[in-house]
This record gives C-alpha cells, sequence and structure tokens, in this order.
C-alpha cells in the first residue's frame, strides 16, 4: 500500500534523526567525561587530605586550602553584592518599564554586559577600585579580595538581571490581574506574588552565575591578585583556586603541576554539583503557576 | 486621558438598552457613550446599558466582539496595560468610575473579576481567599477565619476544602480553583461581581457546579458574566446583551433574547446562522 510506503520513509528518517542526535549528545559527554577523567587521573596523586589542609606557601608540600577559602570568599562576595541588584533590576524590566522606553534599552545593554569579555570587566574593577584604593591609602591597599569580589559581580550582574526578568515574565499575566483586580497595589503583588511564582527559577539563575564567575581567573589576576598565605582579610590580596591553577600550570616542577591538576579536578566538580543543584532541586517547578 | 465625556457629547448608542419590561431592578451600573481604544482599533462604540442591582446580566457574542473587553472596563483592569483608552461614562452608584479620580482601590474592593482560567496564588488555600481581605481590612485572626470560612462556604467549597486549608492551592483541580478564585473574590464584599468566561476551562461538572453557584450568588451580588456558551446565558441569566463587533446590538431580558430578538443580527447568532 502507498501508505505504508509513506509510514517505511518516517520511519527512516526518524531513525536517521534519531542516531544523529544520539551521537550528537554522546560527543557532548565523551569531552565532559574526558575532562573529568584528565583532571582525576593527573590530579590523583595530590588529592589527600593535606590539598584541602595545608596552603599553597609550602609549595609541593602544601595543599590549596588558602585557595579554596579565597574562592569561597571572593564568590560570595561576588554574589551577594550582584543578587540583590540583579534581582531588582530583573523585577524593573519584567513588572515596572512596561511604559517606559528604557526597558528595551537597558534589556539590550545587559545582553552586551553579558556577553563582555570577563579580562575586561577585571581592567575596569581595576580602573575604579584598585587604583583610586591605592592612591587613597598611599599603597597600604592595592589589590584586593574586596576589589575581586566587585569584578566578579559584574560577570554575574548580568546573568541574575536576565534570569529574574525571563523568570518573571514566564508567569501569566492573569496573575497579575486577578492580584490587581482585589485591589493589591502593585509592589505587594510583585513582592508576595510574582517574586514568590518565579523565586525557584529566579535562585537557578543565582546559582549558575555563581557556576559562572567560580570558574573565572581573568578578571582576579589584577584584583584579587593570589596570595600564598590564608587570608580572611577581603581588603588583602587573595587568592583563589582557578587563579591557582594558572600559576600552578606555568610552574616547572612536576609536583606543582599535579597540585593544580588537582584544583582542577576539585573546581570541575564543584562547578559541576552546582549545576546539578541548580538543575534537579530548582527546576521541579519553574514557574509555580501556569 | 480616560475622560472624553465633554470632548464627545453625542449619545448615538445603537441600542439604548434599559430592558424593555417594566419590572427591573433599579441599575446598578449605568454605561452611557462608553468608548475603547486599542491604540488605534476601535474595539467598543458607544455602548450604553444599564446593568440592573442583584441580577445576572449575561453577556455574549462571537469571538472578539468586544464582551471581554467591556468587562474588563468594570473594574478598570484594562489599564495596567499601555496604550487603552477608555472614554465615555460608567456609574456605580452615582459615580463615575471612569473618573481617574476614583479610587482603584475602593472600586476593586467593590467590583470584583473571576476570569477565565482559574488562578489560584501561590499558597496556601485559607492565605488566598485572606490575601486580598488583609489588604483592606484589619481583623483578629479569629475574625479572619469566621470571613475565609465564610467566603468558602458561599463559593461551595467548604466542605471540599475544610481539612486542607493549609495545604497549596495549586493541588486542588480546576473546577475547585475555580471556585477558590470566586470565594476570594466574594470575601472582600463586592457589590458587583465580573465573571469572564469563568467555566471555559471547566468540564461540565464543574461547569455546572459554577452555574448553580451564580444562582445563589445572585441573592447578594450583582452579577455580570460573559460566556461564549450560549446555553450557560440561557441557563443563569436574567439578562442578556448581545454585541458584535464592538456593538451593544441588542439587550434585553434573556427569555426574550432568547425567544423574540428585536434584532435580525441577534436572532442570527442565537439560531446559530454566524458566530
Amino acid at each position: 500500500m502507498a501508505t505504508s510506503h509513506i509510514y517505511a520513509r518516517r520511519r527512516l528518517k526518524n531513525i536517521i534523526a534519531m542516531v544523529l542526535s544520539v551521537l550528537a549528545t554522546g560527543v557532548g559527554l565523551l569531552f565532559l567525561a574526558w575532562i573529568l577523567w584528565e583532571t582525576l587521573s593527573q590530579g590523583i596523586s595530590a588529592l589527600k587530605p593535606q590539598l584541602f589542609t595545608r596552603i599553597t606557601a609550602y609549595r609541593e608540600e602544601g595543599g590549596l586550602a588558602n585557595a579554596m577559602v579565597g574562592s569561597l570568599i571572593l564568590n560570595s562576595l561576588g554574589i551577594l553584592i550582584a543578587t540583590p541588584i540583579g534581582v531588582m533590576a530583573g523585577t524593573w524590566l519584567s513588572e515596572y518599564s512596561l511604559r517606559s522606553r528604557l526597558g528595551p534599552v537597558i534589556r539590550f545593554l545587559n545582553d552586551i554586559l553579558l556577553s563582555a569579555p570577563s579580562i575586561v570587566l577585571g581592567l575596569f574593577a581595576y580602573t575604579i577600585i584598585v587604583l583610586p584604593m591605592k592612591w587613597a591609602t598611599n599603597g597600604d591597599i592595592t589589590f584586593s579580595g574586596f576589589a575581586g569580589g566587585i569584578a566578579l559581580a559584574l560577570i554575574a550582574l548580568p546573568v541574575i538581571v536576565r534570569t529574574t526578568d525571563e523568570m518573571l515574565r514566564l508567569v501569566p499575566s492573569t496573575l497579575r490581574e486577578a492580584a490587581l483586580s482585589l485591589g493589591v497595589p502593585q509592589w505587594k503583588l510583585t513582592v508576595q506574588i510574582l517574586i514568590r511564582s518565579a523565586r525557584s527559577g529566579i535562585v537557578t539563575g543565582v546559582l549558575l552565575a555563581l557556576a559562572r564567575i567560580s570558574g573565572e581567573t581573568a578578571p582576579l589576576l589584577f584584583t584579587a591578585f593570589g596570595n600564598n598565605f590564608m587570608t580572611f582579610n577581603p581588603l588583602d590580596k587573595m587568592p583563589s583556586l582557578p587563579q591557582v591553577i594558572y600559576e600552578y600550570t606555568k610552574d616547572p616542577s612536576p609536583d606543582i603541576n599535579t597540585l593544580a591538576w588537582a584544583g582542577a579536578f576539585v573546581l570541575t566538580m564543584f562547578v559541576l554539583l552546582l549545576s546539578l543543584t541548580a538543575r534537579f532541586a530548582f527546576s521541579r517547578s519553574k514557574v509555580s503557576n501556569d | 486621558m480616560t475622560n472624553m465625556n465633554e470632548a464627545a457629547p453625542s449619545f448615538a448608542a445603537t441600542a439604548q438598552a434599559s430592558a424593555s419590561d417594566g419590572t427591573m431592578a433599579a441599575a446598578k451600573m449605568t454605561v452611557r457613550d462608553l468608548n475603547f481604544h486599542y491604540g488605534e482599533f476601535h474595539a467598543l462604540k458607544n455602548i450604553a446599558m444599564d446593568i440592573p442591582e442583584k441580577k445576572v446580566t449575561a453577556i455574549i457574542g462571537p469571538s472578539g466582539c468586544g464582551k471581554s473587553t467591556l468587562l474588563r472596563i468594570f473594574n478598570r483592569i484594562y489599564a495596567i496595560y499601555p496604550k487603552l483608552v477608555a472614554s465615555g461614562e460608567i456609574v456605580l452608584d452615582g459615580e463615575n468610575i471612569l473618573d481617574p479620580k476614583y479610587s482603584l482601590n475602593r472600586l476593586r474592593s467593590k467590583v470584583g473579576m473571576v476570569f477565565q482560567k482559574p488562578v489560584p496564588f501561590p499558597m496556601t488555600i485559607f492565605e488566598n481567599v485572606a490575601y486580598g481581605i488583609r489588604h483592606h481590612e484589619k481583623l483578629s485572626r479569629a475574625d479572619m477565619e469566621i470571613r475565609v470560612e465564610q467566603a468558602l462556604r458561599s463559593a461551595a467549597l467548604w466542605d471540599e476544602v475544610k481539612d486542607k486549608l493549609k495545604q497549596s492551592a495549586l493541588g486542588l483541580s480546576g473546577g475547585q480553583q475555580q471556585r477558590l478564585c470566586i470565594a476570594r473574590g466574594i470575601a472582600l464584599k463586592p457589590e458587583v461581581l465580573l465573571l469572564d468566561e469563568p467555566t471555559s476551562a471547566l468540564d461540565p461538572i464543574a461547569t455546572s457546579r459554577i452555574e448553580q453557584l451564580v444562582e445563589e450568588l445572585k441573592n447578594d451580588f450583582t452579577i455580570v458574566i460573559v460566556t461564549h456558551n450560549m446555553q450557560q446565558a440561557a441557563r443563569c441569566s436574567d439578562l442578556t446583551a448581545f454585541m458584535y463587533m464592538g456593538e451593544l446590538i441588542e439587550f434585553d431580558r434573556t427569555e426574550k433574547i432568547f425567544t423574540k430578538p428585536n434584532k435580525k443580527q441577534t436572532e442570527d447568532y442565537i439560531t446559530g446562522r454566524f458566530g
């Protein structure tokens, strides 16, 4: 029958498309597995407790404890600065810019910031934070964790603005109308209903921004600079995992190179786990009302 | 911006609209010279009608005729979007609600609205009903519980939810969610209740429950219901307005509209010749 002929061709096309998609997925996953395997196999001999307890000042005998603590502080600073500004800006874009010509302009500029090379943002933080602080303190404070946090915040900010804006715009407008028709004012609607509906999506955006900044090296090189000792003072020069990995891969000592691999493995696992948390824990209900 | 009454004094309603029969109750809402524009598009043309108190008024007509638009002017919910302009008069208890000075807060506590799709807020069942009340009145916890129970009872939902008031409203069925939205609306004790195709997303059983509910609610509220479903208008309304292309073609007692309409267009629509 002619129809069964059509079905057979469709089935064939379906099989071809399916095979190609599976292959493409396989290639992507292959490289991920390869990266994990490579970092693990190269760094395994350095993956021991002292990696997490000793600082980089001990060189071959040391670990990466100060870099991990530094990364933690720098990332926290970046996220703490970027989240309130980003969520508020995203809320304004989604909920209040309807009648303003500024809305599309800001959305466009935010997209530019989103794709700005991170080294440029690092240079910017160097110019507006590091240099003025140096002059103001007669050279006592130059590079600092604070400047690094600002540079990372500049990278995280557009990600958070974008996801907040998009998640809020996914909330159906009928929900806004329903609340407003009860006489509820706009700000209550926004804070108590819309942000609540889009909460999991917004948190996902913040986690993805965190994953993004935790791998950044370039903006930290001339802001946080690096430090071979443990420091908790944000006005001090501060080490971070990506920066130490970068320095250690250039080192002539093979043991130091192995430490860099171990650091790379820890960093990759951290970002992977963060992304997985963002996907699973919070994607159950992106927007709970649709 | 909204009130262009002085600028356009012509009173050219196509269907001047008190129902022909003398038994009608007093008008709760009087619409005069109402025009509505979506940017360039003239969506409503010189609408004039008297909506009687404590009756059910149905608005029917083909898609795009402006029936939902008309309803959305009655509580000025259209005003949240830019480029929408209403002009003319809608008098509610002697005051023109289209006057920009008429407080939206007051308007929306007097005129409640239920939408096509059930839209519970992402909170508990109790909070869904209490949320609106809390904005308008300060009640003690005990009073609030009484008030929420009353609203849920009036919306014929109490028996189904009384044991799970603390659960999320999102877990209710579509029909229950829609009755919750009605409870939320009537909890504010409005005078007018606007229903915008309230059953079009529901199954027949849930639909018939809502229709029964409308029948009961008209003892306390003035109800305006927009519907696609002519049988629904015939079943549960006292008056029916037929709209076509932004004009109010005919407005009369439901029985008359469905048995002996004055206008040919109405008859054609009712009998299914177009629309």
